[in-house]
C-alpha cells in the first residue's frame, strides 16, 4: 500500500530523521542501568544461559587451538558474540526453529547438543549426523530444531521466512528466528527474506550480528546507512538495536519480539551489535586489517564478563564453580575430541546416498565402478577402503550411539 | 473423457493435490487471484483460500529461498516462476540449497516437497527473454529432478507425480503448447512415473530423443521420413534429470542410430551428454555418429526464431544423414 500524502514543497528525506536507539538494560560492571527493567529471568534458567555460554568460549577456544596443531582442518568460534545468540536462543520456545549462518554454535550448546555431537561433526566422521560431507563447524540436529548450516551467505534468511510461513499455517505458536551477519545483509537474499515476511506476515525473528566485521570489510565499506536496523523501516516491519553483549537485553528484546512474531504474524527484526573478538575463521588472520587496541576496547566489553558480574552480584555464580566447571569443560572437550578423531570415516556408500530419497540407478554403476577401482588400489585411497574393509584399520571402537538426530 | 489443453490439465492437477492435501500450496508472481498470466493457476484461491494460493513480490530468489524454507518445514510448495527465462536469480537457492539440502543434512532435513514449475521454450515470438530452455543447467545439478511434458495427459500425470515425489522437482512446461496442444485428459487422479522415458512410436531404422514441445516436431519429422521409408522409433525423454538411459540405450541396440533434438543451444545441451553416454553403452551398435538437432550456440533470437528452431525440415535432414551415413 502507498500513502498519498502530497505536499507542493520539493522536500527531500535524508534519512537521518530515522536514527535509531540502542537498547541496553546492563553496564559492563554487571549493574543495571539506571532506570532500566531487568528481564523476569529466574536463578536455574541464568545459570543455564551461562553455563552455555562458558562451555561456547572454551569449546572455541580448545577447538582453535587443535586446529592450529593441525588435528582439525578448519573452526570458527562465537567468540565476543556468546551473549547475542545464546541470549536469543534461551528467550526462544525450545521447538522455534532457528536457522544459523555459521557462527551460532551457542544456541546449539544451549538447547542441549553434546560436546560428542560437536566433535563428530568438526571430525567428519562415521557418526557425524551430516556423514562427512561438510566442513567443520556445519552443524545441523532436527530433533534440537537446528537447521543444519550451509555455507553460502544469506540463503537461511528467505528460507526462514518460509519455514515461519508454514509453521503460521500449522498453527502450532512457534516461530523461527534466523542469525545472520550484517556483511550477509547486503545479498539480495535479505531484501528478498524481509520484504516477503512483511507481505506474507510471517512469524519470524531477523536476528543481525553486527560484529563489525566481514572477513576483513569494517561496516563503513559495507553500508552507508545507520547499520541495518534502519532498513526494516522500509519494509514496514517492527525493529530493535539492541547491545548484543548485554544478555539481558538480549533476552528481553528477542523474549518481546518473539511475542509480537506469534501472537500478531509479524516479522520483527533485531540488530544486535557487537563484536567479533575472534579472526573470521583459522584461515584469517585480523592482524591485517584492525588493531590490537580496538580489540583489547571491545575485550573489556566482554559478555561473559559481564554477565558473570551481575549473576555474582546475585550470589547466583561464585569464583569457584567458575573455575570447576571451566576445568570440567576442558576434559570434556579433550575427551570427546580424542574420541572423535579415532572414529572411522562414514562408509563409502554415503557418497552417493541422500542426493535423492533413493540412489539412482547411474549413481548405484557410478558407486559399483569406484568400490572395483579402490578395491584394485587400496593404499591411494585409506578412507574408502577401510570402509570397504574394516579390519584393514580395526583400531577405531565404534560402539558409543549418539541417539536420535 | 474431457478434452482439456495444457493449462487446463495443469490446473486440473494442482486442484487435486490441493484438494487432496492441505499442505500444498500454490504461490508466485501473479498467481493470486489473476491465476497466473498464462492462467494455470485459475480459481485456487477462490477455493482455497489466501492462505495457500497467493501473489508474492516479484523476487526470484525470493519465492525459491521460501519454498525451500517451506519444503524443509513439511509444506508441500508448488512454486511458479513466471517464465523460465527469470530463474536466474533463484539459480543459488536453486543449486547449492535446493540440491544438496538432504546430502549436506545427511538426510536430518530435506525439501523433498518442493516442485518448481516455469514455462519455457520458444515458438512464440519471446525473443531472448521469453523463449528459454534452461534444462542444460539443472540436469548438471545432482540432487535436482527435471521433468518436462509434452501433452496435457502426460502434463496432469507428470505434476502430479511431480508435486508428491520425495525430491525437489523442476518442472518446465512447453508454454507454445499450453493452448496448442489438447487432448483427452481423465478426470480422476493418476500419475505416471518420474525417471522414465516413454517410447511413444516403435520403429526399426533410426531412434529420436527429445522432450517436451521438440515431440510434436519430432512427430512432423518421423511423419516426412516414413514416406521416405525409414522406420523412426521415438522416445520423449520426460525426466531430463535423472534420465532414463537403459530405454535409449535399447532403442539403439536395436536401431544402431540415434537422433537427438533440443531447443536450446548445441553447446552443452543435454543432446551431448545423451550422445556420450550412448556411445559408451552402445559403440559397438552404432551405425552411424549420434546426430543433434539443436538451436544456435547464440541468444534466442527474435525475427529470424522460425530459422533458430530445430525445427521437423531438419530433424528429417539428420534421420536422413543418419541413415545414409
Amino acid at each position: 500500500m502507498t500513502t498519498t500524502r502530497e505536499t507542493s514543497t520539493p522536500a527531500f528525506l535524508a534519512g537521518d530523521e530515522y536514527s535509531i536507539p540502542t537498547y541496553r538494560v546492563l553496564s559492563q560492571d554487571g549493574r543495571l542501568i539506571e532506570g532500566a527493567e531487568a528481564p523476569q529471568l529466574e536463578r536455574a534458567k541464568a545459570r543455564r544461559i551461562y553455563q552455555a555460554m562458558l562451555a561456547t568460549r572454551v569449546m572455541d577456544e580448545r577447538m582453535m587451538a587443535a586446529q592450529r596443531q593441525g588435528r582439525l582442518s578448519f573452526y570458527m568460534q562465537c567468540t565476543g558474540e556468546e551473549a547475542a545468540v545464546v541470549g536469543a536462543t534461551a528467550a526462544l520456545d525450545d521447538a522455534d526453529m532457528i536457522m544459523a549462518q555459521y557462527r551460532e554454535q551457542g544456541a546449539l550448546v544451549y538447547r542441549g547438543f553434546s560436546f560428542d555431537e560437536f566433535m563428530n561433526q568438526l571430525f567428519g566422521n562415521e557418526l557425524d549426523y551430516g556423514k562427512g560431507r561438510q566442513m567443520p563447524v556445519h552443524y545441523g540436529s532436527r530433533k534440537l530444531h537446528y537447521m543444519t548450516i550451509s555455507s553460502p551467505l544469506g540463503t537461511q534468511i528467505p528460507q526462514a521466512t518460509g519455514y515461519a510461513y508454514g509453521q503460521k499455517l500449522a498453527g502450532e505458536g512457534l516461530c523461527t528466528l534466523v542469525f545472520f551477519g550484517e556483511g550477509a545483509a547486503s545479498e539480495g537474499d535479505f531484501h528478498a527474506a524481509l520484504n516477503m515476511a512483511a507481505v506474507h506476515e510471517a512469524p519470524v525473528i531477523f536476528f543481525c550480528r553486527n560484529n563489525g566485521y566481514a572477513i576483513s570489510t569494517p561496516t563503513v565499506e559495507q553500508f552507508a546507512a545507520d547499520g541495518v536496523a534502519p532498513r526494516a523501516l522500509g519494509y514496514r516491519m517492527h525493529v530493535i538495536r539492541i547491545d548484543g553483549n548485554d544478555i539481558l537485553a538480549v533476552y528481553r528484546a528477542t523474549e518481546q519480539a518473539r511475542r509480537i512474531a506469534v501472537e500478531h504474524n509479524k516479522p520483527v527484526l533485531i540488530e544486535a551489535m557487537t563484536y567479533r573478538l575472534a579472526a573470521h575463521s583459522s584461515s584469517d588472520d585480523p592482524s591485517g586489517y584492525r588493531s590490537k587496541k580496538e580489540e583489547e576496547a571491545w575485550r573489556e566489553k566482554d559478555p561473559i564478563l559481564r554477565m558473570k558480574r551481575w549473576m555474582a552480584e546475585r550470589d547466583w555464580w561464585t569464583d569457584d564453580e567458575e573455575q570447576s566447571l571451566q576445568e570440567e569443560l576442558r576434559r570434556e572437550v579433550l575427551e570427546t575430541m580424542k574420541r572423535a578423531e579415532k572414529r572411522p570415516p562414514p562408509a563409502l556408500g554415503t557418497l552417493v546416498t541422500d542426493v535423492y530419497a533413493d540412489v539412482t540407478p547411474a549413481l548405484q554403476r557410478q558407486l559399483d565402478a569406484l568400490e572395483a577401482h579402490i578395491r584394485r588400489y587400496p593404499d591411494a585411497y585409506p578412507k574408502g577402503a577401510q570402509s570397504l574393509d574394516p579390519s584393514v584399520n580395526g583400531g577405531a571402537d565404534a560402539t558409543t550411539d549418539q541417539g536420535g538426530a | 473423457m474431457p478434452n482439456m489443453n495444457m493449462l487446463q490439465a495443469i490446473n486440473n492437477a494442482l486442484d487435486i493435490a490441493m484438494a487432496e492435501d492441505e499442505r500444498v500450496l500454490c504461490f508466485g508472481e501473479d498467481v493470486g487471484s489473476f491465476g497466473g498470466v498464462f492462467r494455470a493457476t485459475s480459481h485456487l484461491q477462490e477455493k482455497y483460500g489466501h492462505a495457500r494460493c497467493f501473489n508474492t513480490p516479484i523476487v526470484e530468489q525470493g519465492i525459491v529461498g521460501f519454498a525451500n524454507g517451506l519444503a524443509a518445514q513439511g509444506s508441500v510448495p508448488v512454486a511458479e516462476i513466471q517464465f523460465a527465462d527469470y530463474i536466474f536469480p533463484a539459480f543459488d537457492q536453486i543449486v547449492n540449497e535446493t540440491a544438496k539440502f538432504r546430502y549436506r543434512s545427511g538426510d536430518l532435513f530435506n525439501v523433498g516437497g518442493l516442485t518448481l514449475r516455469a514455462p519455457y521454450g520458444g515458438g512464440i515470438s519471446g525473443g531472448h527473454y521469453h523463449s528459454q530452455s534452461p534444462e542444460a543447467y539443472f540436469a548438471h545439478t545432482p540432487g535436482l529432478k527435471v521433468v518436462i511434458p509434452r501433452n496435457p495427459y502426460e502434463a496432469k500425470g507428470l505434476l502430479l507425480a511431480s508435486i508428491r515425489d520425495p525430491d525437489p522437482v523442476l518442472f518446465f512446461e512447453p508454454k507454445r503448447l499450453y493452448r496448442a496442444s489438447t487432448g483427452e485428459v481423465p478426470e480422476e487422479d493418476y500419475q505416471l512415473p518420474l525417471g522414465e522415458a516413454e517410447v511413444t512410436k516403435e520403429g526399426s531404422d533410426v531412434a529420436l530423443v527429445g522432450w517436451g514441445a521438440q515431440m510434436e516436431v519430432i512427430e512432423r519429422a518421423v511423419e516426412l521420413a516414413e514416406k521416405d521409408g525409414i522406420s523412426c522409433e521415438v522416445i520423449d525423454l520426460r525426466t531430463i534429470l535423472p534420465w532414463d538411459e537403459d530405454t535409449v540405450a535399447d532403442s539403439v541396440f536395436k536401431t544402431g542410430r540415434l537422433v537427438v533434438t533440443h531447443e536450446a543451444p548445441r553447446t552443452g545441451g543435454f543432446a551431448g551428454e545423451i550422445a556420450a553416454a550412448i556411445q559408451e553403452r552402445c559403440f559397438l551398435y552404432l551405425e552411424s555418429p549420434v546426430m543433434r538437432v539443436t538451436g544456435l550456440d547464440t541468444p534466442f533470437p527474435l525475427t529470424l526464431e522460425k530459422e533458430y528452431l530445430p525445427d521437423h525440415l531438419k530433424i528429417h535432414e539428420a534421420i536422413r544423414a543418419s541413415v545414409h551415413y
